[in-house]
């Protein structure tokens, strides 16, 4: 079985100049499989500062790694060149967060539709290109004619979203790295995008990776999830597990800290209360959530603690597993369910 | 109990190029001291332009064409710009969306905050107004030196609190949140709700959080308001508005929600919003209504009491009534 995308020990830190002391790690050591025929919804969860953006602009090649190397279809996305780089540049989409900013608003929204048309060959003759662009607009549950030749501030916020998801579909994307793509929309609407993503994924067996902090979002459209914190992967596996049972207390505190739409579900019943980090700490030695954990122990403030498997398909990184075996971070991906 | 607020009749209209867009419609909402009111819907749905109304801080080509905003017995909307002004804080706060965008980059926070002091009482004592913005930094969970940073040095979680912070230096009445959390993360943004309802439980202030997170609202308010094209649909308690939602309107609001016991199931609302230049006749959210009938093309529904204290407009419940 090939793999599509890897990431092998991707670290990236983000230096301040040359004289400034030890930079900010934004993602340590990740390592992540996606296989060619086996295509998955994948999504990357944590609060601001946790690493998810920085893994999406790693995966889509517009930062370098500071160690470990991103192989697309086995090769190293940093060094493509020609036909792979272009190849590699079509299989991987985007869908950002803000609907409002990917929009050039001097042109009509036509604009973004054409120009990968044109950028990639896509269509024999602008009749062609006409139908290939009705198409992708109509499978995201907008009418063509409402949207073509209008200009940005002419469409709503949803609107806008879904002509981003229409623009990945035409592409055919192997992967579509999906940043927060609902959190600028309303909650009607955020149903019918991520059900045009879901699409994508069931019709056209396109891989996701979705990035988000909204969980209850992600238990709806993703088969597994990876909870990253400071750069460093706090729990993984099976959402449902992992939903369900969160067993690292980040994970905990970000289940617990969601507000759930039931009356009957109030925060606080647990009285699992974290502070907020005033601190900036270095992060480095330890545990990165030492410093608000409130199970915290002496030896997490020393080593890192690894990636203990906590049922078959979910891993957390936390010493109150310590008699759990050990999952080596190179092998993330087995816990992973597609 | 007497409400502190009372808004009767209140009806907001832009003048754009294109004509009059009515973002108000005839709004009557009341309002118990202590009382925590959500405000949701979508998108121009008027959520905005109410809590704005509230404050008279609607722009040009905006007007109050009508109505009343009564704070403590004070009709707002008469009161003259000095008279407002003084009011503005003192009465009624408004907390803005979007923490990061409005502070002063170039001030401290206490600069900031004792500035908002001088406007309202000019001849208290320097000392004194240091300590009134110390303490109210404190009862927001911040340290005392925060007074002395500047905003880039906070946290977005630590900025939106300044902002509660300086929203209750003058123990309004009521405060007005819109959407104060909306840019925060999960954690965060509990960790500001709760000191949000922990300051109002202090002051007993009435509150009304502006949103679209339902999530949010069954976990904060006391009563529901669902806004539909500028006019209010239904107002019910957060309880009744979860578990039996009356107009069809915030039933399919309800239905759209996603929770752990109906995974993989979407059910967004068909159609969109109408534009406020065009609103339909009748109910304004007829087209997009599974169960509208013939009555609801030509005829406004008007608001109408029913069991519990519920206001709704609708005509599904008004027949053989």
């Amino acid at each position: 079985m090939a793999n599509l995308l890897e990431f092998r020990n991707v670290t990236k830190t983000y230096t301040r100049g040359y004289f400034a002391e030890a930079g900010t790690t934004a993602l340590a050591d990740f390592s992540m499989t996606l296989k060619e025929d086996e295509p998955t919804i994948m999504t990357v969860a944590g609060e601001s500062g946790s690493g998810k953006t920085t893994l999406a602009m790693l995966l889509l090649g517009f930062i370098d790694p500071t160690k470990g190397e991103i192989l697309y279809k086995g090769k190293n996305i940093n060094k493509l060149r020609g036909d792979d780089r272009l190849n590699y540049r079509r299989e991987v989409q985007a869908v950002f967060q803000d609907p409002f900013a990917v929009f050039n608003p001097f042109y009509t929204v036509d604009h973004l539709l054409t120009v990968p048309i044109e950028k990639f060959k896509l269509a024999k003759s602008k009749a062609d290109a006409r139908n290939k662009m009705e198409e992708a607009l109509s499978s995201v549950g907008l009418r063509p004619e409402d949207i073509l030749g209008r200009f940005p501030h002419q469409l709503s916020g949803g609107q806008r979203q879904r002509i981003n998801v229409a623009r990945a579909l035409l592409l055919k994307p192997r992967v579509l790295v999906a940043d927060e793509p609902v959190s600028m929309v309303d909650a009607s609407l955020r149903a019918n995008i991520l059900e045009s993503l879901r699409g994508l994924h069931r019709d056209h067996g396109v891989s996701i990776i979705y990035i988000t902090h909204d969980l209850t979002t992600a238990y709806h459209v993703a088969n597994s999830i990876v909870v990253l914190y400071k750069g460093g992967v706090m729990e993984a596996g099976d959402i449902d597990n992992v939903i369900q049972k969160p067993q690292h207390p980040y994970t905990r505190l970000l289940i617990d800290s969601i507000p759930w739409p039931d009356v009957d579900r109030r925060w606080g019943s647990d009285g699992m209360m974290v502070k907020e980090s005033e601190t900036t700490d270095k992060g480095g030695k330890g545990c990165r959530f030492a410093a608000r954990c409130p199970h915290v122990k002496d030896s997490c403030l020393h080593i890192p603690p690894p990636l203990y498997r906590v049922g078959q398909t979910q891993v957390a990184s936390c010493v109150l597993y310590d008699n759990n075996p050990v999952l080596p971070a190179t092998q993330l991906t087995d816990v992973l369910p597609v | 109990m007497t409400p502190i607020l009372q808004i009767r009749d209140l009806q907001v209209s832009y003048y754009t190029d294109l004509g009059r867009a009515t973002a108000l419609n005839r709004v009557n909402l009341d309002l118990n001291p202590g009382e925590k009111l959500g405000l949701v819907g979508e998108s121009g749905s008027g959520k905005s332009t109410m809590a704005l109304a509230m404050m008279r801080m609607i722009k040009a080509p905006g007007r109050i064409e009508s109505g009343s905003v009564t704070v403590g017995g004070v009709d707002l909307i008469t009161l003259n710009d000095e008279e407002m002004r003084l009011a503005r804080l003192s009465r009624i706060a408004y907390i803005p969306q979007g923490a990061m965008n409005s502070l002063n980059p170039v001030l401290r926070i206490g600069a900031q905050m004792v500035d908002a002091i001088k406007a309202h009482i000019p001849n208290m004592s320097q000392a004194d107004m240091t300590e009134q913005c110390m303490q109210s930094l404190e009862s927001v969970d911040l340290k005392r030196n925060v007074f002395q940073m500047y905003a880039h040095e906070l946290s977005g979680g630590m900025k939106q609190r300044v902002c509660i912070a300086i929203g209750i230096l003058l123990k309004p009445q009521v405060i007005i949140a819109d959407e104060p959390t909306s840019a925060l993360d999960v954690v965060t943004q509990r960790q500001v709700m709760e000191t949000i309802d922990r300051v109002q439980k202090e002051m007993g202030a009435a509150v009304i959080l502006i949103g679209h997170d339902m999530g949010l609202m069954a976990q904060f308010v006391d009563k529901v308001a669902v806004m539909y094209a500028g006019r209010l649909t239904e107002v019910s308690t957060v309880r009744d508005m979860f578990s039996k939602p009356m107009h069809p309107y915030a039933q399919a609001l309800i239905k759209s929600l996603p929770n752990l016991s109906n995974k993989g199931v979407f059910q967004g609302i068909a159609g969109l919003a109408p534009s406020l230049l065009r609103i339909p006749n009748g109910c304004a959210f007829h087209p997009r209504c599974p169960q509208a009938m013939d009555v609801c093309k030509t005829t406004v529904p008007d608001v109408k009491e029913y069991e519990g204290n519920r206001l709704v407009a609708c005509h599904l419940y008004t027949e053989g009534a």
